[in-house]
């Protein structure tokens, strides 16, 4: 299709409960220059239930005009559903390009939208810009994150892309200025082919926020046990951070999967990473090479870990972790 | 019931390292294995196909004729029958124009053997390129409702009920018949082959459909030409330099040298 707009779009996700997911909000900062660039307007489109506070949320964080899909039918995402509503958003308004978070509904909307658009997606970004001919340079990583692709998409519209969570952070919040738009989209029940039967909550998986934490205490095979994690528990506790893992240690049973940052885990970008006993394979830098600061600490000094690391320990973790516990706690009490 | 899995052949990418000299990727000598991701949706056939016997698993894969060897895996596995779409105008195809060649073949299959496939299975991204768009695309283009992210499913009357990853737990999916699924790992390791099936699966033929046995496809969406993306860049990431080691007398100074430094640069 042509476009009808320069307008960049970031759709953004909304819980069950009617508030945001965060990366729809983070994605608003690129998405700024982004809309600048290309020379049109910044809109984030909600679909939703009872999703003002998502509206309210996009709009302090700059967003020019929202867009929002009300209806009971959006309560709980479905790929039937949201994929009629984008699409049916799309052909009516015609944006340049849009962008839409990398969660696991993301991934499964973007390609379902794409291909019905005929159009390019490109996946799991970490760097956006735009190009001189107002064409979205989308990089992201490939080969377990060994190789990083810029990709074009110049002659279909609109151009679309994935991002990763915890890439961007969230801009501050400023004056609700934008427009809103309601638009009443209603989706035939017989079209959604699809039911949830049952949901089981994982009540260790809710506790860990990791693509939303600050700080992040990591184990991996160093650990060398799930007893082993408890002095990386104890200083997540001390430092107020969650508490993430590698595939090693979570392949070898010693903590659940929510916990694992990497390739086929959680991509993370905290303020400070500590990795405790990670040798640091590719697939797990992967995951973590967004935090701003990171700290290693490992018996092995040729690990890869403490090539990324701006704060290194060659030594024993079971030692340096209690240690640096009681200087935590000295000052946090 | 019939089921059809899609598979592709991929670089093993723990194996990939980095010349340090000319900063490009090293492939000579990496491995070519089966995706990780498709072998778990292989083995959620052979699990429907272990209660029911009657369900017959047939596989294809998109890729140069070496990719037969990953069909043959997956005979190895359970699979009845195995089939590679290859061809030389199919070569620089990016996702979407894959999945328009792979649906196609899959039409073309169902006209030659009569039958519909209940269920399309696939990995849930293959670990080179990371997209996890194939799968959906494919769903998009036959039409076909999808559920991602599925650990495990059983055939439970009309439907397929999928035990699918969420953030924060799991759903219980009933999606009815013909319908597209893609796996990602499940709490259980999926089986290996017999000597006995590897044997048998090596003399397995892999019947070829190539460019000319699709009259019907349309050109200007295969290919590089027919791709809406193109890489335009590629390059090896920037890794951090020149990190601070702290090696102090004993762990302990170690510990209390690294506090010291992280609360003077107000990380902590």
């Amino acid at each position: 299709m042509e476009a009808k707009t320069k307008d960049l779009w970031v759709f953004v996700e909304t819980n069950e409960d009617g508030s945001p997911k965060n990366v729809g909000i983070e994605l608003l900062t690129p998405g700024r220059m982004m809309a600048d660039k290309q020379g049109g307007k910044l809109v984030a489109v909600v679909i939703g239930c009872g999703c003002d506070a998502a509206v309210k949320e996009a709009s302090a964080h700059g967003a020019d005009q929202v867009i929002v899909a009300d209806n009971e039918v959006f309560k709980q995402y479905t790929t039937d559903a949201y994929a009629i509503a984008l699409v049916q958003l799309v052909e009516k308004y015609g944006p340049l390009s849009m962008m839409i978070g990398a969660t696991n509904n993301g991934r499964d909307l973007g390609p379902r939208v794409s291909s019905r658009l005929q159009t390019g997606l490109t996946a799991d970004c970490t760097a956006l810009d735009i190009n001189d001919d107002g064409n979205v340079a989308w990089t992201r990583p490939a080969f377990g994150g060994n190789l990083m692709a810029t990709i074009l998409c110049p002659d279909h519209r609109p151009q679309i892309g994935t991002v990763r969570p915890g890439v961007f952070k969230k801009s501050e919040p400023g004056e609700e200025k934008a427009e809103i738009i309601k638009e009443d989209i209603t989706v035939d029940p017989s079209d959604i082919r699809t039911r949830i039967i049952e949901i089981i909550k994982d009540m260790d998986a809710e506790n860990v926020d990791l693509e939303g934490a600050e700080i992040i205490v990591s184990g991996g095979r160093g650990v060398g046990g799930p007893e082993g994690f408890e002095p990386v528990k104890a200083l997540a506790d001390a430092l107020g951070a969650t508490v993430g893992a590698s595939r090693a240690a979570v392949d070898s049973g010693w903590i659940s999967h929510s916990h694992q940052v990497g390739q086929t885990g959680k991509t993370v970008g905290p303020k400070l990473y500590i990795a405790c006993g990670i040798s640091g394979a590719i697939q797990h830098l992967a995951g973590m090479s967004g935090s701003d600061v990171v700290v290693a600490v490992n018996k092995d000094e040729d690990a890869p870990i403490f090539g990324v690391a701006d704060y290194g320990i060659v030594g024993d973790l079971f030692k340096v972790l209690p240690v640096l516990t009681e200087e935590v706690k000295k000052v946090r009490g | 019931m019939n089921i059809l899995v899609c598979v592709k052949q991929v670089p093993d990418t723990t194996e990939i390292k980095i010349d340090p000299e000319t900063n490009t990727l090293i492939r000579q000598g990496v491995p070519s294995i089966l995706n990780p991701f498709d072998g778990y949706a292989m083995e959620a056939a052979a699990r429907i196909k272990d209660k029911d016997p009657e369900t017959k698993i047939y596989v294809i894969s998109m890729g140069p004729e070496q990719a037969k060897a990953v069909v043959k895996e997956c005979i190895s596995l359970g699979a009845d029958k195995g089939y590679l779409v290859s061809g030389r105008e199919f070569g620089g195809s990016d996702t979407l124009a894959t999945s328009y060649i792979l649906s196609e073949s899959i039409k073309k299959l169902q006209k030659d053997e009569g039958i519909t496939f209940d269920m399309i299975f696939c990995g849930k991204q293959a670990i080179d390129g990371d997209t996890a768009q194939v799968g959906p695309e494919i769903a998009e283009q036959l039409g076909l409702p999808q559920v991602t992210y599925g650990l495990e499913a059983f055939v439970e009357g009309d439907e397929l009920h999928v035990h699918k990853e969420i953030e924060g737990g799991k759903q219980v999916i009933g999606i009815k018949f013909p319908c597209l699924v893609t796996f990602t790992k499940p709490s259980f390791d999926p089986r290996y082959p017999t000597i006995k099936s590897k044997m048998a699966a090596n003399k397995a033929e892999i019947p070829v459909i190539g460019f000319a046995d699709l009259p019907d496809i349309d050109q200007t969406k295969i290919g590089l030409k027919g791709s809406p993306t193109h890489v335009k860049a590629s390059f090896v990431p920037e890794r951090k330099t020149g990190g601070v080691v702290i090696k102090e007398e004993d762990d302990e100074a170690s510990a209390k040298k690294l506090f010291t430094m992280l609360s003077e640069a107000h990380v902590i």
